[in-house]
């Protein structure tokens, strides 16, 4: 079942109302249950590696909890025994649940780096004759996002930040929870299991905020990001350069605003409407000043996860330390103090990268941003003399907004990677921008030959305004919450919305509305 | 909580309004296509008639009912549409069967048979919006539909047309509100244009590679045979007469349909290759070179199968009838007067 379909959204109307109209305590079963029949769309091989993440992250999670439990009552009934006996104890008890975890991650990361990249060449699939073997590549329905979260609760439990869920059903609606399996985000059980299990009565508000986020998420997708995809498409197919390059770097930013937060809204929204609040995944991003607040702003859940789960463990491990200590003492503390963070950003880049997909333009893009990350990083002694010397410079309005618009377009330049899926064509193109002086096609033409009408392009227009617009106007608080407060604004806000998504968005015969760039390449 | 419901039940009102008023005019009202509603007369229509013809284009411009009663007091309509498929048909015959519960013979054009699926969405869309909402419209459109089409499409139609806004002209705001006209001659579409067949032309038809005509279009054939039985009428099948390599009707799929017929105690009639017979000339009687009869091809063919009707199959004649013979006068008068006035096709 897609996001951007009718049936997903009678599916939620009807799976809401019978959450609110079931006793409290059931609700969860409600939320479990529609996690099924959502995902049962997908197939049986989808379900049956859901089930299988499920039960192994499950069984993880139980036996360590089990561990951890059997650990403190040995400890509480040993007090009398020296601290360091203690300790021992303690600490082959941690070993053995890194074991476990370990298990549990090498079990999980393998079934993820088997269906995402091995599987065709040696896959599998199913079909009414039986079990047929071959390059049958598996497309796995939001893999990569529950896969994360498993993994992110199996090592929050290790380090005990989080508690130990014993009930398997409400364990399954953790990692399964419907709306989060196709494009994230990538929750933690601290921020939203026991939102799940909590009974939630039923509230107008909830119901109308997570209905407008919907359908503003819809907007984004049908009416902006749709509209636009096929100039992108005319552009990298027909391999224009020049100043089509730079078009591409800002259509492409477009879109793929538009197609993930509307995505993610949509799926934030599904999820208010039940009086879930799951993690943000984006924060204005086009608003950032550095590519450091940029990673900060755009999606976040998967930043935190790699920051949480990759790079912090990195820094900590006894290798990494051990090599701090020796480029300290070998190469000076100002490249000791660097060396191993260099390091494990690179890896953590690296890995950030191949979860995109394995290919080089993923470790170009994440090398890239890695560079100008650790560049930024260097040169901040020099930016905060900068603003020293001239606070007054820095803080006006015409320099921030320099700092935006070169954010913006930095992150435009390497973001272009992902569509011509080539490096060298890439930076062939790119370097085009000083060779081809194409700059007459913007004025004669040349902008409608892209699959996009000039009237279309009107529309995308005051799209982008109107995105950017109630951005600006949800600061402070969500614009949502705003207009809940007024209701003749707020009825009147939600009806416009849906005429525009249904007479202007892009979908129905001949258009894929249902395929979101972060629920499909990168699932 | 009232403060709450009136703005929303408000806010829903505007929005159906305004999306009704939007669909109004985003749908094609077809406005410059001849063929854009063909169907539609069939419901202004009161009169009962003995006759009934269904199929694609080439019976709705092959078979003139004006004639058939100037010449045979035949009480007779044509209920095709372009491109109209069998299980189209079928639909179309069980809505006019409910209507007209006393048709004597069903006559239907067999060319359609030779699609298993849907041909052209758009094409399909045309015959079924013209289609007055039954069961049976409803079961159309289920039997009709495309791959990608949603069925919710049909009920809300600018889930269809929306991204029609785009292309909008003066024409189609002009057009919006205007009731459709009827420019058949009891489902006839007359063309007065001549265009002859090349006897240049030496193409052959294309390679047949179905020499079977599918099993989903015999099904509804079969359904079609059982639903005239259901109302006591008589279903012949006819091909009519052609002249083209396009939508040729291969010698296979005749045999195959004489055998059906023949087991199942049906007439067929194929017209192909009966020139003489008809007295059809090729260089007058087709307005696109041998694909469509125009309209003195059409009365020809007329004439022809509806001897065959009243001698074959006791069709019978209801000249005398006061009130019919009014009736009947009118559209014959204004059948003759476009004839002799042409049609402006362009």
């Amino acid at each position: 079942m897609n996001f951007a379909s009718f049936e997903f959204l009678c599916f939620l109307c009807l799976l809401t109302a019978l959450y609110y109209l079931v006793p409290k305590r059931a609700q969860w079963v409600v939320l479990l249950l529609g996690s099924v029949v959502f995902y049962a769309f997908a197939g049986v091989t989808c379900c049956v590696f859901l089930l299988a993440v499920i039960v192994v992250s499950y069984l993880a999670v139980a036996i360590m909890g089990k561990r951890q439990r059997a650990c403190a009552a040995w400890l509480d009934a040993n007090k009398e025994l020296p601290k360091e006996q203690r300790k021992a104890y303690k600490n082959k008890n941690k070993k053995g649940n890194l074991a476990i975890v370990c298990t549990g991650i090498v079990i999980l990361g393998a079934a993820l780096v088997y269906a995402k990249f091995v599987s065709g060449y040696f896959g599998f699939k199913v079909d009414a004759n039986g079990l047929h073997l071959g390059k049958y590549a598996l497309e796995i329905m939001g893999i990569s996002y529950y896969t994360f979260i498993a993994i992110g609760y199996m090592l929050d439990v290790y380090r005990e930040k989080a508690p130990v869920q014993k009930n398997f059903a409400k364990h399954a609606l953790f990692v399964g929870f419907f709306p989060q399996l196709v494009m994230g985000p990538i929750s933690k059980y601290s921020d939203v299991g026991e939102q799940y299990f909590t009974p939630h009565a039923f509230s107008g508000k909830n119901l109308y905020c997570g209905a407008i986020r919907i359908a503003w998420g819809f907007f984004k997708k049908l009416v902006v990001a749709d509209a636009i995809a096929p100039a992108v498409g005319a552009i990298v197919a027909q391999q224009k350069g020049g100043v089509f390059f730079l078009l591409l770097c800002l259509f492409y930013s477009v879109r793929i605003y538009g197609d993930f937060t509307g995505g993610i809204d949509i799926v934030l929204g599904a999820a208010e409407m039940l009086g879930i609040r799951l993690p943000e995944n984006f924060n204005r991003p086009f608003s950032s000043k550095s590519t450091a607040e940029y990673w900060r702003r755009w999606h976040i859940t998967m930043g935190a996860w790699f920051t949480n789960y990759i790079f912090y463990p990195l820094s900590v491990t006894k290798s990494m330390q051990k090599l701090s200590k020796w480029s300290r003492a070998h190469l000076g503390t100002a490249i000791g103090k660097r060396l191993p963070v260099y390091i494990t950003t690179i890896v953590t880049w690296l890995f950030t990268g191949l979860w995109h997909g394995i290919a080089w333009n993923f470790v170009v893009w994440a090398m890239l941003n890695c560079l100008v990350l650790l560049v930024s990083q260097e040169l901040e002694p020099l930016y905060a003399k900068f603003r020293t010397k001239f606070p007054k410079l820095h803080a006006s309005a015409p320099y921030q907004t320099f700092m935006i618009v070169r954010t913006f377009c930095l992150m435009a330049l390497i973001r272009v990677l992902d569509c011509y899926m080539n490096v060298p064509l890439t930076f062939q193109k790119l370097f085009s921008v000083f060779t081809e002086f194409n700059w007459g096609s913007l004025f004669d033409g040349g902008l409608f030959t892209l699959g996009v009408s000039k009237t279309s392009f009107a529309v995308i227009g005051v799209g982008i305004l109107a995105m950017w617009g109630v951005s600006q106007l949800g600061k402070d608080r969500p614009l949502r919450e705003k207009l809940w407060e007024k209701p003749w604004l707020g009825s009147l806000a939600f009806a416009v919305v849906v005429f525009l998504v249904l007479v202007f968005g892009t979908y129905g015969l001949g258009y894929d509305a249902s395929a979101f760039i972060y629920g499909g390449t990168f699932n | 909580m009232k403060k709450r419901i009136i703005p929303a039940v408000l806010s829903v009102v505007l929005l159906l309004a305004a999306l009704m008023l939007v669909q109004a005019v985003l749908i094609p009202s077809r406005y410059d296509n001849r063929e854009g509603h063909l169907l539609c007369g069939y419901y202004g229509v009161s009169d009962k008639h003995d006759v009934i013809f269904v199929g694609d284009c080439e019976i709705y411009e092959g078979i003139v009912p004006a004639v058939l009663y100037e010449k045979f007091g035949m009480t007779s309509y044509v209920r095709g549409s372009s491109q109209q498929t069998v299980w189209q048909s079928y639909h179309v015959l069980e809505e006019t069967l409910a209507k007209d519960p006393d048709v004597k013979v069903v006559v239907f054009n067999v060319l359609a048979l030779k699609y298993g699926k849907t041909p052209t969405e758009s094409i399909s869309r045309m015959t079924l919006e013209d289609m007055q909402w039954s069961a049976s419209k409803l079961q159309a459109i289920r039997a009709s539909m495309t791959e990608d089409e949603s069925f919710l499409s049909y009920f809300m139609p600018i889930l269809r047309y929306h991204d029609r806004w785009s292309e909008l002209t003066a024409a189609d705001l002009a057009h919006t509100f205007r009731k459709h006209e009827d420019i058949t001659h009891q489902g006839y579409l007359m063309q007065t244009d001549i265009v002859p067949v090349d006897p240049a032309d030496t193409r052959k038809p294309d390679m047949l590679i179905n020499t079977v005509l599918p099993a989903r279009s015999m099904e509804y054939l079969a359904k079609m045979q059982d639903l005239c039985a259901q109302y006591g009428a008589e279903l012949v099948l006819v091909k009519a007469p052609t002249n083209s390599v396009k939508y040729y009707w291969y010698e296979e799929w005749d045999a195959q349909i004489a055998d059906y017929a023949a087991a199942n105690n049906l007439t067929y009639y194929n017209f192909i290759g009966m020139d003489a017979e008809l007295g059809l000339d090729w260089s007058t009687d087709t307005y696109d070179a041998g694909l469509h009869l125009n309209v003195y091809g059409a009365e020809k063919w007329t004439l022809y199968l509806g001897n065959l009707l009243v001698t074959n199959h006791g069709v019978q004649d209801r000249r005398g009838d006061a009130a019919l013979d009014a009736l009947w006068a009118e559209r014959i008068a204004r059948y003759t007067q476009e004839k002799q006035q042409g049609v402006q096709t362009k």
